[in-house]
């Protein structure tokens, strides 16, 4: 049953197994379901196993069941001719039965009827995607439009909360949020045996304990713990502020990830000049060398920027476009500082790469191996932090 | 129906259940299958086992995961240095490993007399790999012992409710045997709903007022953590024992402290009270 939905699913590229279309098709046999509305909330449930797909679903809910709306007695009856043939000599007879108490002529003339109630209401493009041939009321063009069959119509039936489409503000292959950063993030480890020893070591107790003529021995050892420090340092200069919010949104995520060591974060206009900002509003700056000498080099150190500025900007004495910068070393030469002083340090460009063509851009790629401000490149960069030297 | 056992829970007296999450917990019933319950903070998760527990009248075992939490923990502890220690001073007859294996959670629920729920909460705080150790033992509710050569099998299997808050990190093998559900933050008819289970005498204009406010700000992205529904019963239970008419909730926001629990989203908002007040009512 259904399977055309089950490969409709997949090509939405919902991660549906095939055990979980069993389940599904389990509980469609045990008779769970009695209406479309449980039914899309059932097998949503069985085969979706994140809201982050729920959006994915509901487009393939829409794609697949989409023209037909019913109550609930007779959704059966519609699910088997969409289905195939309605056999009536392979029904049981209290499916006869209940087929029985409905008028299949008049039901008809209600299909119509509501057909062309529907037409103007709908845009006409709705037709039915599935299963032809053999079904009166399948694809073959008998009813192409919008079908509701009766049915209470202040209720909220599946299709419709299906075209709602409410989660698609988790659709993970389109918005980056914190959630997800964060989980990227979590890769940021590296785990090593620190702090006071206050592990109990079964294996050497043990061994001690035997050595020692049963007497027992406690041997401790320190706890695992991560030593991953990182240091963030962030463009919030004029030409990012279309990305403020993404920046954010790392920073956030970042800052709440409480698994690190130590997390450090400055900020700077357009390019690093000779002064780091801890707050840039308030003023509150750092000179770059102190930070360099006060950071130790395996701080996994994440630049964020667009990269792109004037090329004077970038490598001239003076260059800052902000007066009160006067710098007295060019900015390229404190971005070799940084790449330089620190083992691991990667430059996240928010800008899309088709736009890196550019002089400073691809200056600053020299110094720093440089990934998109996205998902999958934020998971590349801390790939690339985690890399051994 | 072939299967009456179907549809057993409607929810109970104080909490308030959509179709799509009773569907989940009967099927989850029916095919005795863990359910997988995510969130955001405060929308109930928790609550959802303890309303089910209570609904269908059994008990509940809580399991509450910790990030030192191991899979081993809620099947069986073998004590070995009460072992070890009862063999040099003790009076206990040590030979005997059966009084040294104590039950976890799981273990628990396990053998209990009668069908039970159990809450495995906050799944995800545990090491990545805590749910792959759990796989098997969820799957056939049974594990071994070997220290004591036992068999310990379920002999009902448990209803089984876990609750995460992050996503994607659980292991694809242990998504596959579980049903889902999302809870989706409450729409706004909802929530009345469910504010009247709290408070049946509530004044309606107050009761209005108040969501109108609290969807206004939750409405505001600016905010580390946005209120969410425990906060909104406190700050409802605050309006009305402090006597506020309904007429100011919306334009004042007082105690807005229940509602806003970051330092930083309380400046936020105090801030820029005026402005906003203007701007959304």
């Amino acid at each position: 049953m259904f399977t055309d939905f089950f490969y409709l699913l997949k090509k939405r590229k919902v991660p549906v197994s095939i055990t979980e279309w069993m389940v599904l098709m389990e509980s469609l046999s045990r008779g769970y379901i009695t209406d479309m509305d449980e039914f899309y909330y059932l097998a949503r449930a069985i085969l979706v196993k994140s809201e982050g797909y729920y959006d994915q679903y509901d487009v393939a809910f829409q794609e697949y069941f989409k023209g037909i709306e019913t109550p609930a007695e007779i959704l059966e009856q519609v699910l088997e001719w969409l289905q195939g043939s309605p056999d009536r000599t392979t029904l049981t007879d209290e499916e006869r039965k209940l087929m029985d108490r409905m008028d299949l002529d008049e039901l008809l003339r209600e299909f119509e009827k509501r057909l062309k109630e529907q037409k103007e209401q709908h845009d006409g493009g709705n037709h039915w995607i599935g299963r032809g041939g053999t079904s009166p009321f399948g694809h073959s063009g008998y009813h192409p439009a919008g079908i509701r069959v009766g049915g209470d119509p202040g209720g909220r039936h599946a299709i419709q909360i299906a075209s709602e489409r409410r989660f698609r503000n988790y659709r993970s292959d389109l918005t980056l949020d914190v959630r997800s950063m964060k989980m990227a993030l979590r890769r940021l480890r590296q785990l090593s045996r620190t702090g006071p020893e206050d592990e109990l070591d079964v294996e050497e107790t043990i061994d001690a304990t035997a050595k020692n003529a049963g007497e027992i021995d406690f041997k401790w050892r320190r706890n695992r713990k991560n030593t991953v420090k990182v240091l963030l340092v962030m463009d919030v200069g004029g030409s990012m502020t279309p990305f403020a919010r993404l920046c954010s949104q790392l920073f956030s995520a970042l800052n709440a990830s409480a698994h690190f060591k130590d997390f450090k974060y400055f900020c700077f206009h357009n390019c690093v000049y000779d002064n780091l900002y801890r707050d840039i509003e308030a003023g509150d700056e750092v000179g770059t060398d102190y930070v360099l000498r006060n950071l130790e080099l395996d701080y996994k150190t994440i630049l964020v920027g667009d990269a792109r500025m004037a090329t004077e900007e970038l490598v001239e004495r003076y260059g800052a476009i902000y007066y009160y910068e006067r710098n007295e070393t060019p900015g390229i030469e404190r971005l070799r500082q940084i790449s330089e002083h620190f083992t691991h340090a990667v430059w996240l460009n928010p800008e899309d790469p088709y736009y890196w063509h550019h002089p400073t851009v691809m200056m600053i790629q020299r110094l720093f191996p440089m990934f998109e401000l996205t998902l999958e490149g934020l998971d590349r960069a801390v790939k690339r932090l985690m890399v051994k030297r | 129906m072939s299967d009456t056992s179907f549809d057993q829970f409607r929810g109970s007296e104080d909490y308030v259940i959509s179709l799509a999450l009773k569907n989940a917990v009967n099927v989850t019933i029916a095919l005795k299958r863990p359910l997988l319950v995510r969130g955001e903070p405060g929308t109930g998760k928790t609550l959802l086992a303890h309303s089910i527990a209570q609904g269908l009248d059994k008990r509940i075992i809580i399991w509450n995961i910790k990030s030192t939490t191991k899979a081993q923990e809620g099947l069986y502890i073998y004590d070995t240095v009460q072992r070890l220690n009862d063999s040099r001073f003790g009076d206990r007859d040590v030979s005997d490993i059966k009084q040294y294996i104590k039950l976890g959670k799981l273990g628990q629920a396990f053998v209990s007399e009668e069908q039970v729920v159990l809450l495995i909460d906050e799944i995800d705080k545990a090491d990545i790999e805590f749910p792959n150790d759990l796989l098997n033992e969820l799957d056939e509710m049974s594990f071994y012992i070997p220290e004591t050569n036992e068999t310990i099998a379920a002999r009902y299997r448990p209803i089984v409710i876990i609750t995460s808050n992050a996503e994607k990190e659980l292991p694809d093998a242990f998504l596959r045997r579980c049903i889902f559900h999302y809870i989706d933050f409450p729409d706004p008819k909802l929530m009345e709903e469910i504010v009247r289970v709290h408070f049946p005498h509530i004044q309606d204009n107050l009761l209005r007022e108040a969501l109108k406010a609290f969807y206004a700000l939750r409405g505001v992205e600016e905010f580390r953590k946005k209120p969410s529904t425990s906060e909104l019963i406190d700050w409802i239970q605050a309006l009305t024992l402090g006597g506020i008419p309904p007429a100011r909730i919306a334009s004042e926001v007082p105690f807005a402290g229940t509602l806003l629990k970051k330092e930083i989203d309380y400046d936020y908002f105090t801030n820029r009270r005026r402005g906003w007040s203007r701007a959304r009512i």
